[in-house]
């Protein structure tokens, strides 16, 4: 937990001062909790705002004359078919379509992109592309930035009051309001909510501003994971894997239908073949029965006793007020009402295959 | 006289009349957070030390409470069922886990008092 390899984030001082409790995450130490708890910290983002260090997490810019090419390769994507600040949530692909990373690409001008990557990957990620780029015109910079994510129906208003206008962006969308900052309507717990990625000297003055608002306070990782899994969200690792393709995920929305049809993106042609025959699983949302949590791993059975699938995320939603899970269940059990059983140490727990998201999406669309 | 002792794996016992009832520390429940399942054992089982006797849940994760010594259940915690979060709140008082019949009252000898367990967690 303490090895040499653990990297800490920039601002590490101010989550000490706050009281943070940390743990280990994707070699990183993080915050995990903070003296209210994963309970209040989470319903506090739903009712008024959360601000998260996600510093973990990787920003590159791919810029250049064949910015467009390279990602159309890298993702399913028709990265010259977005506007400027318009955000898609994509992927890179191995050959076998399976998920190697689920990203955010950005479009910051007619050659220039912003490509957001999770922490656990971030590494694989650049190697992944900078190979890719060697075949096109293009450069890809990862970029040195603290970034923070601000999240609930205040977020907007306490932003405001720190003297950073939010109004004309939509949600999934980004722009870069100062120099070497980024800025996205976007966001990890299905709340209207910000993504800024910003130097480490900015970052401080942003921090100090926002917590000197009534309405900010900081949110460990914990809550960060019941909040995303509430709200019906993937965290690659565990509901997402290079052994998932994007239509056993149920994620095929994020795929443009001319993309699925005829895009020469890395994963296409197995793609296509998958979705051709059908996927075999399909991620669904669970409910368990009762006040027990059922957790990643926990082996799914039918009615009969038959393996039917397994938990890939479950905890407890602060705000549902029950247990909530996701997992992959058998194509043919995957209709919500279905009624299943998680293996939790020896006892089954009745679970029902239940529609996502388990609280309303609160996006500001428009 | 009720006497108390406390286990490495952050347990306190209060003995009386050769019955224990055991919870977590103070300590632990911190560690642990916001708990929101007790999965409670049932009475008259048998546990030897170091056996799980209880799983406490929080919203991330899945803990063991393992039995301090040798006895049987004789009680369990019932209203933990409706409100688990007494552990967070009372964690040495209304937040006790179980009761049990000591088998072997010498193991207790192996046991730390306050003060050792004080500096045990530093």
């Amino acid at each position: 937990m303490t090895g040499d390899d653990t990297r800490h984030l920039p601002l590490e001082d101010l989550h000490q001062a706050a009281g943070a409790r940390f743990g280990a995450f994707a070699g990183w130490s993080m915050p995990l909790t903070y003296p209210p708890g994963v309970m209040k910290e989470h319903l506090h983002t739903r009712e008024h705002a959360g601000l998260f260090d996600i510093s973990h997490m990787k920003l590159f810019e791919v810029s250049g004359p064949e910015a467009t090419a390279l990602l159309n390769r890298a993702c399913p994507l028709d990265a010259g078919a977005l506007e400027i600040s318009q955000s898609k949530y994509t992927f890179f692909l191995n050959e076998a379509a399976g998920i190697i990373d689920d990203l955010i690409v950005t479009r910051l001008g007619d050659d220039r992109f912003m490509v957001v990557a999770n922490a656990g990957n971030a590494v694989e990620d650049e190697k992944h592309l900078r190979a890719l780029a060697t075949a096109f015109d293009v450069g890809v910079e990862p970029l040195d930035r603290v970034f923070l994510a601000i999240q609930g129906p205040d977020a907007w208003a306490a932003l405001a009051r720190a003297g950073i206008e939010t109004g004309s962006l939509l949600f999934m969308h980004g722009v870069e309001p100062r120099q070497n900052w980024f800025m996205s309507r976007s966001g990890y717990t299905g709340e209207d909510g910000f993504e800024i990625g910003l130097p480490e000297k900015d970052a401080r003055d942003l921090v100090a501003k926002l917590l000197g608002d009534e309405r900010v306070q900081w949110i460990g990782l914990a809550a960060r994971d019941s909040l995303r899994l509430e709200a019906g969200l993937c965290l690659h690792g565990q509901d997402l894997t290079p052994e998932t393709d994007p239509a056993s995920a149920g994620l095929m929305w994020a795929i443009p239908k001319e993309v699925r049809a005829s895009g020469h993106f890395i994963g296409a042609d197995a793609l296509r073949s998958i979705i051709e025959r059908g996927p075999s699983q399909k991620r669904v949302g669970l409910k368990p029965d009762g006040r027990q949590p059922v957790r990643a791993g926990a082996a799914l059975i039918d009615a009969d006793g038959h393996p039917a699938g397994h938990v890939a995320s479950g905890g407890f939603g602060p705000s549902a007020g029950h247990p909530v899970a996701m997992g992959y269940v058998n194509t043919a059990l995957a209709k919500a009402g279905t009624k299943l059983f998680a293996d939790v140490r020896g006892t089954k727990i009745p679970v029902d295959v239940t529609p996502l998201p388990f609280t309303p999406h609160r996006y500001r669309k428009g | 006289m009720a006497k108390t002792y406390f286990t490495e794996d952050h347990e306190w016992l209060r003995v009386d009349g050769g019955v224990a009832t055991v919870g977590i520390t103070d300590y632990a429940q911190e560690q642990l957070g916001d708990l929101v399942f007790v999965e409670l054992p049932e009475i008259g089982r048998k546990l030897a030390k170091g056996d799980t006797a209880v799983v406490v849940e929080s919203v991330k994760a899945a803990s063991d409470v393992y039995a301090p010594v040798d006895g049987e259940i004789t009680e369990a915690n019932a209203s933990l069922s409706a409100d688990p979060s007494l552990v967070n709140s009372a964690a040495t008082g209304d937040g006790w886990l179980w009761k049990m019949r000591l088998a072997n009252e010498s193991q207790l000898d192996s046991l730390m008092d306050e003060a050792a367990y004080k500096a045990h967690i530093g």
